[in-house]
């Protein structure tokens, strides 16, 4: 048998990138959720062009109109329109910008101080460590809910307001799981080898060790960011995040509450966003485990 | 002057059980140009003693001497930064375990041309010109491929090469090896002692080869210490270790050899302290 394999040159080390799709692109529910959240980046980027009318533009000859598939519907508005005449459509749209604006500095925020404070804490333990837990663990007995709420009763309402509390109470998650994985990368032998080459104390904890927290902590982010958008809606409905007319998603299921008989859709559509956007980050989130746990990882 | 003087060495560790001593006053002293090694079996202290005297001891240890210095400099009086110019630069150190030592999360090249910048000042062209040159000194091929591969892309000899490269990029007076070459099989270990024993003779730096494999120490030192329970047993220069050890536990050490054992028994070094057998063995 003749086969014509020609000695393999030894192959080039994979780029980082090209490794990490490799192992993304296995889990079809990740890539799926992947595709959905890049159409609502695209939809919150170009909203102004892609939404058929401006999200408070009040059409008075057409209140609660249902959706186009209904007979009574209005041809203008295709998913219906709002108690006050505004087109759902359009609104749900510019919503998604405050969805994913909301998520992305939430978990900014919740980032940076989590981090900071895990770093601290798992790097000089001792009594840091300490002081820095033991508030986190007080953080962490509130029920997450209840003390946005009371942050923003104390700040006042507003979707500033109210994203700074759900950073705070986001915040624990990632300053305990930083701590956890520093301690355990701070006696690794690399550690000691970079120490012996002379770095010092901020070197070592933000070039040597955090880099190899972060598979976790990109997975954590993921999670927090689908939280924050839930808990931003939370918010929102209870009244004291966005306040009408935004178009926060959970905003305008408040708003429309009292016709959930009368017009099913008002309340239906900004629930579904809310649900398809989560359900989205999550599978990403879920994809991301896979694909930077280095134990699931054969290479 | 001895390149590396230590005298009365001790380490002690702040445990649940109370104090232990892993090392007690041990006295060490290495010359330029010489081949030291270091025998004992696990938890003799031998990789404590070396990691006390680079500073790299946990909190929870206690470590005292009478002197420690190096080319004449007292490494106990100095501060840490003053050390830390020191240690890394004219003191290396090379670790058990090849791939864990690397850093999983940068590629070869950034992590050499990090000890480059820090200790030498070497950036950008200047510094990959380098980091290629210590790569090829080391025997690896492709060098500046192997510069973009990332420490899991490379087998276990690779990154002790690597390991080698960063510790000798700086021209240090003295390198400890810390069993080099246990991680390794037995082909590559040899290669890596021949390169370890190559690159002291050519460069003409001090080596201290901490190891438990008695194979090692014959093929490699010098002179050699022989450590037992944290206590230094017997220091001889290799030929008179072997062939005139002087303390029981050398004795004991050097007969623990599959071909003495009796029946499917293997002898162990305990045998041959606590139930001698005159006559028997040499």
């Amino acid at each position: 048998m003749a086969t014509t394999t020609d000695s393999a040159a030894p192959a080039k080390p994979a780029s980082a990138l090209g490794e990490f799709w490799y192992y993304f692109s296995v889990n079809r529910g990740a890539v799926v959720g992947l595709t959905v959240f890049v159409v609502l980046l695209i939809f919150a980027a170009f909203a102004p062009v892609l939404a058929p009318y401006a999200p408070d533009a009040q059409f008075r000859d057409a209140l609660l109109k249902p959706p186009i598939w209904d007979a009574a519907a209005d041809p203008r508005f295709i998913l219906g329109t709002d108690p006050v005449g505004r087109d759902m459509l359009s609104r749900l749209i510019h919503g998604a910008r405050f969805s994913l604006f909301i998520g992305f500095f939430v978990v900014l925020g919740a980032l940076i101080v989590g981090v900071t404070l895990g770093v601290l804490a798992g790097y000089f333990r001792g009594w840091v460590d300490v002081v820095v837990m033991r508030v986190m663990d007080i953080i962490l007995a509130f029920p997450p809910l209840l003390l946005a709420l009371v942050l923003v009763a104390i700040l006042g309402p507003g979707l500033f307001n109210a994203m700074i509390a759900i950073a705070l109470v986001l915040q624990p998650h990632f300053a305990r799981l930083v701590r956890a994985a520093v301690m355990a990368e701070k006696n690794r032998e690399y550690v000691t080898a970079a120490k012996l080459s002379g770095a010092g104390h901020f070197r070592l904890m933000l070039v040597t060790i955090l880099p190899n927290c972060l598979g976790p902590l990109i997975v954590q982010a993921t999670l927090s960011f689908s939280n924050a958008i839930l808990e931003a809606a939370a918010l929102g409905f209870l009244g004291m995040g966005a306040q009408p007319p935004t178009p926060e998603w959970g905003t305008m299921l408040a708003t429309a509450r009292e016709f959930i008989i009368k017009a099913p859709w008002v309340v239906t559509f900004p629930g579904l966003a809310i649900l398809v956007t989560v359900l989205a980050i999550n599978l990403i989130g879920d994809g991301l485990r896979d694909a930077l746990d280095p134990k699931l990882k054969r290479s | 002057m001895s390149l590396l003087e230590i005298r009365n060495l001790s380490v002690a560790f702040d445990t649940s059980m109370g104090l232990f001593k892993a090392v007690d006053g041990i006295d060490i002293a290495v010359e330029a140009r010489e081949v030291l090694a270091i025998v004992g079996e696990s938890g003799s202290g031998k990789s404590v003693a070396m990691l006390a005297t680079m500073g790299l001891l946990p909190d929870s240890a206690t470590v005292t001497a009478d002197r420690m210095s190096f080319e004449g400099r007292d490494l106990l009086a100095m501060s840490g930064s003053q050390k830390r110019r020191i240690i890394g630069k004219e003191i290396a150190m090379i670790f058990q375990e090849p791939i864990a030592s690397l850093n999983p999360c940068f590629t070869v090249g950034f992590q050499i041309g990090e000890v480059l910048h820090q200790h030498l000042g070497l950036t950008g062209r200047a510094a990959r010109q380098r980091s290629i040159e210590l790569l090829e000194l080391v025997g690896i091929r492709d060098a500046a491929d192997k510069l973009g591969a990332f420490p899991h892309q490379m087998s276990g000899g690779q990154c002790q090469r690597v390991m080698i490269a960063m510790a000798i990029s700086c021209n240090p007076k003295l390198l400890i090896a810390d069993e080099p070459t246990t991680a390794l099989d037995v082909t590559i270990q040899k290669q890596i002692l021949d390169l370890l024993v190559q690159l002291q003779a050519e460069t003409g730096m001090g080596l201290i080869m901490i190891t438990h494999d008695m194979g090692v120490v014959a093929e490699t030192a010098d002179r050699v210490i022989v450590q037992y329970q944290g206590h230094k047993m017997e220091e001889a220069d290799v030929l008179s270790l072997f062939e005139n050890p002087q303390s029981n536990y050398t004795r004991a050490l050097l007969s623990a050899l599959p071909e003495n054992a009796v029946g499917d028994r293997l002898p162990t070094v305990s045998d041959m302290l606590f139930e001698p057998a005159p006559g028997v063995r040499p």
